[in-house]
């Protein structure tokens, strides 16, 4: 499973803005809202997919985000060898 | 009779000898808490110190907070006694849902370590009860995840029940409202980025941060004696 955890809107990010501000000497001018998060790759035990996305949500909200200025979301991949 | 403070120790931690050092100077006693055991003690007052606990992986403090330790912090606490978190000790604070907010990594991505002047802006907690609005205080910063954030309403109803504590004479950090410290409701648990026991006296570079820390252990001494 996929964890990502980003920012929520208007909190500020100054590691996505860093990278943002260095594209047009790139020559990437068509790029732009860059936001930069976290990705956590975790296998779960679970009988279904809902099953364990819902345990995954549990461990969001004790642990892997903080809801004050982050939000995550949780993408399942059954079987998935790591 | 002297307040004795319990000072925590997270794996990680690296301020708790200073915050010792300063207590005993200013007249105090102090005890380092190992994080492991839920059991404060005899203690008149709990400080937080600075560090990196638990390695400050995933985010500083969001793995302290599931430390033993926290349950007594937290039952403590909510008996009135003063906890104050210093640094990483804030962090700490916030990630366990005793303070509002959260503390971000610093606007321009840059480890900030330098002596700064601070305002108090209220006197409605342990560390600045009877100190005057205004006063400027210069204390030592020195942190990478030091940006105070919070919604609109939370900001709001932190400035109307006057619990910003400290505020940054210049922003170094992109807080919110200039934030570098904020109080609970009850004004006895206290978190702060600025480091007042790195600057208990003058040959540290500033003797401003003992009034701070003497708060403390007056209120302390209080707790004792209820």
């Amino acid at each position: 499973m996929l964890v990502e955890v980003r920012l929520r809107p208007g909190i500020a990010d100054p590691a996505g803005a860093t990278v943002e501000a260095a594209l047009p000497a790139l020559g990437f001018t068509d790029v732009g809202e860059v936001r930069m998060g976290k990705a956590i790759r975790l296998a779960v035990e679970a009988p279904d997919e809902d099953a364990a996305r819902r345990r995954v949500e549990q461990l969001c909200q004790r642990l892997l985000a903080n809801p004050v200025i982050e939000e995550a979301q949780v993408w399942v991949s059954p079987g998935e060898d790591l | 009779m002297t307040a004795t403070v319990g000072v925590v120790v997270f794996p990680g931690t690296n301020c708790e000898h200073d915050v010792v050092e300063a207590v005993e100077a200013l007249g105090g006693s102090a005890r380092l808490l190992w994080h492991g055991s839920a059991a404060l003690g005899d203690v008149d007052a709990v400080v937080l110190p600075g560090g990196f606990a638990h390695g400050d992986y995933l985010r500083p403090g969001a793995l302290a907070r599931f430390s033993p330790v926290m349950d007594g912090v937290r039952d403590f606490a909510a008996a009135g006694g003063p906890v104050v978190g210093i640094c990483n000790g804030f962090q700490v604070l916030t990630e366990a849902g005793l303070l509002p907010g959260a503390l971000q990594r610093n606007r321009g991505l840059a480890f900030i370590c330098a002596t700064v002047g601070v305002k108090v802006a209220s006197p409605g907690s342990v560390l600045t009860a009877g100190l005057e609005v205004g006063r400027t205080l210069r204390l030592p910063i020195n942190h990478f995840e030091g940006s105070y954030a919070c919604d609109a309403g939370t900001l709001a109803r932190l400035r109307a029940e006057e619990r910003v504590v400290l505020r940054y004479e210049e922003d170094p950090n992109g807080s919110v409202d200039r934030i570098a410290g904020v109080a609970n409701d009850e004004g006895n648990v206290v978190g702060i980025m600025p480091h007042p026991e790195r600057a208990y006296r003058g040959l540290l570079g500033s003797p401003d941060g003992a009034v701070l820390l003497a708060n403390l252990l007056r209120a302390g001494r209080l707790l004792a004696r209820r």
